[in-house]
């Protein structure tokens, strides 16, 4: 409450304010004091726990080990499923203080009024954030694809608003940490096949060992991609469907349930990865650390890159609306240290990327930067995060470089202005 | 004298007042909370309190949710009848073939050992057993019985019905048990005494004398399989839908009004079904 009151007579100035603030990052960049690791705070932040939560996907303990390690206070980590971190972020604000969620969740989720923005001027790395989440161009002749472009959500006017504003601000809603470029998974044993369009998943020869996943959000975006893929639908913007659209998109997928097209529907990072590495499906939606968890077993699994693009996804940090003092400075310090590296690599070699890619790069070896990032041959075995042979040598990654994978996206998650119409006949899906 | 008189009043008043608060707070306030919120309105982050019909309009005017109140009653009368079947013989093998108590003691305990798992790992073990690739497709490829993997065994109707049995047949067997343990032995010798065969005395003495534990078992089981959500989608592999799935899917994607709606309907429906075993067996007379 304390906190509110302090804001308010702020707000009004905002605009000179912003400008001066504007002033003062440049400044603090410009003087070269951008070392990830301040240490002007007291020692009581050993003191300082943080809570924080989000998707299986990112929610890692060794970050929260190496947080300990680096800066000296506890992190907590909860792990939900995607629709269970947008309930949790909604009704529960006080239960946690770091929310990582993704940006088509933010857009759901800022509204409710529950994070604060970030001030620009802290984050020390913030000209060095990959531009998608800034301006929104990977290059600055990159189309913007579909759905919830990242940056279209990533700033506000002022602290305390809720509307997102058009163009980079001083006030940023989520600090990027991790995003990807997703596509289907593959069992190339026994596709049987060379699989290289989205209509491959509706293919009648894998009838009955095909999924999707059970996310309305994503699973709809994916059964557009195959839509379109089989030239039945063009969509205005996949990412915000008309009712039409909608209604087109149930229809088909509901006569392909019928035909027994699909064996199962996931949910969750762990269903995904069994009823692959069982052999249940041979073609699904998944996520890149799922294809990783199939090759450590040992089973072949390719992340097969497809003509029509990626369907794209990030996610970011936000902080709760009731941190401050010192708490608040923990947040900051969590955040400019996540993108200071460490973790940037840590990420980039599960096959996600990272926010800040120079000081991720410092952190991996050259073989492993060649591969993971520039689509290069491994010179030599590439092992995975816990040490397991992931790749041999002289293999390349699926779909190659960073920017032949972020620069073919054609769509990113979403939420659609028909979110509730469309949440409702993806239920008839279901029960279908 | 008046003052004392009072206070006799009021005794049983202060006695009762525990559970009444208990239930109060935990069981009245909350339904009424549930009923409160299904007229509220809602957009995809907020609850906006209205009164609004549109919530149950769309659970009862949709034909999905004619369809999964079927399929779950479905499901529910299924399990009902497979689980009343096993229940009802295991637990007259226990009362009555099984002489001694020490064993009959043993063999209950043993039909208990299951439940010192959780429910969902009981559930997700079956998962590498009836795979394309599991236990059981092997076994019968290896043994030459079928030349491709049976698919039905996973992810279908069957694996669902199938985790349910497992699941609750122990809920039927408890009461069945006990009430059978209740039944006066002379009765029975007193029907063979009379002339009755074997067949006789189960449909003219156990049977009736069993109703009581037989419906307590049918509340169980039909309660649990209408609101379950976790075994519907696991076993089904998220393929077949059910009411308490439909409200898990609701309130995950934050549409609490919708979800009350449905838990009020469901809730009616539920009481309904109690009241109708109960209106057919007097429970209480043989407690």
């Amino acid at each position: 409450m304390t906190d509110d009151h302090a804001d308010r007579p702020a707000r009004p100035a905002s605009a000179t304010r912003r400008r001066l603030l504007g002033a003062a990052a440049g400044a603090a960049l410009g003087s070269g004091a951008v070392t990830g690791f301040p240490t002007l705070w007291a020692q009581n932040i050993r003191n300082v726990t943080l809570r924080q939560f989000g998707t299986g996907v990112s929610a890692l303990n060794p970050i929260a080990e190496q947080v300990k390690k680096d800066l000296g206070f506890t992190l907590s980590m909860t792990a939900l499923d995607t629709d269970a971190v947008t309930q949790r972020a909604v009704t529960q604000p006080r239960s946690y203080d770091i929310a990582d969620i993704e940006y088509f969740v933010c857009k759901k989720v800022w509204p409710a009024g529950v994070l604060q923005p970030l001030e620009v001027k802290k984050i020390a790395l913030y000209d060095k954030i990959v531009p998608i989440f800034t301006t929104g161009k990977l290059t600055p002749e990159s189309p913007i694809a579909q759905g919830t472009a990242p940056h279209t959500v990533s700033f506000v006017e002022s602290k305390g608003a809720t509307a997102f504003a058009p163009h980079p601000t001083e006030w940023m809603t989520l600090i990027p940490t991790i995003y990807n470029a997703d596509t289907l998974g593959i069992r190339p044993d026994l596709v049987g096949r060379p699989i290289r369009n989205w209509k491959d998943l509706v293919d009648p020869a894998f009838k009955g060992k095909a999924s999707i996943l059970n996310i309305p959000g994503i699973g709809i975006m994916d059964a557009a991609m195959v839509m379109e893929s089989l030239g039945t639908l063009r969509y205005g913007d996949k990412g915000n469907m008309t009712r039409a659209e909608i209604d087109r998109t149930i229809a088909f997928l509901i006569e392909q349930k019928r035909a027994g097209q699909f064996r199962a529907f996931w949910k969750t990072f762990d269903e995904s990865v069994n009823l692959m590495a069982s052999g249940e499906v041979v073609i699904q939606s998944m996520w890149s650390p799922a294809v990783t968890a199939v090759k450590t077993r040992g089973i072949p699994c390719v992340y097969q890159p497809l003509a029509e693009g990626y369907r794209a996804w990030g996610g970011g940090l936000g902080v709760a609306k009731h941190l401050s003092g010192l708490q608040l400075d923990a947040a900051y310090e969590y955040i400019n240290w996540y993108l200071s590296g460490w973790c940037g690599a840590y990420l980039n070699r599960q096959g996600y990327y990272s926010a800040v890619l120079d000081t991720a790069k410092r952190h991996m070896s050259e073989n492993e930067w060649g591969y993971w990032m520039e689509g290069k041959p491994a010179a030599a075995d590439i092992m995975g995060p816990d040490g397991k042979l992931l790749d041999k040598a002289g293999s390349v990654r699926d779909g190659g470089s960073f920017t032949d994978r972020m620069g073919k996206v054609a769509c990113w998650n979403s939420v659609m202005n028909e979110d509730r119409y469309m949440v409702q006949k993806w239920n008839e899906f279901i029960a279908a | 004298m008046a003052g004392s008189g009072t206070a006799a009043r009021l005794l049983p008043y202060l006695q009762v007042a525990p559970l009444a608060l208990i239930l109060g707070v935990f069981l009245v306030v909350p339904i009424l909370t549930l009923v409160v919120v299904s007229f509220f309105d809602y957009d995809s982050v907020r609850i906006i309190p209205d009164f609004v019909w549109t919530n149950y309009a769309e659970v009862l005017l949709s034909a999905v949710t004619w369809r999964t109140y079927a399929k779950t009653v479905w499901f529910a009368a299924l399990v009902w009848a497979i689980t009343l079947f096993i229940g009802f013989w295991v637990a007259y093998f226990l009362a009555f073939h099984v002489r001694s108590r020490t064993v009959q003691t043993a063999l209950f305990l043993l039909c208990t050992i299951p439940f010192w798992t959780s429910n969902i790992i009981r559930m997700i073990s079956w998962v590498p057993f009836l795979g394309r690739n599991g236990l059981l497709n092997q076994a019968l490829l290896g043994l030459g019985a079928i030349d491709r993997p049976l698919e039905f065994l996973l992810f279908s109707d069957f694996a669902v019905v199938l985790a349910f049995v497992h699941l609750y047949t122990l809920f039927m067997v408890v009461p069945i048990f006990n009430t059978m343990m209740r039944i006066d032995r002379r009765l029975v010798e007193a029907a063979v005494d009379a002339g009755a065969n074997a067949w006789q005395v189960l449909t003219n003495v156990i049977i009736p004398l069993s109703k009581p534990g037989i419906a307590i078992g049918s509340i169980f089981v039909v309660v649990l399989v209408m609101g379950d959500f976790i075994t519907v989608r696991l076993m089904s592999g998220g393929q077949s839908a059910s009411v308490g799935l439909m409200i898990y899917n609701q309130i995950s994607l934050l549409q609490y009004p919708a979800a009350a709606a449905n838990a009020v309907v469901l809730l009616a429906i539920v009481l309904l079904m109690v009241g109708a075993i109960l209106r057919v067996v007097d429970i209480r007379r043989e407690l």
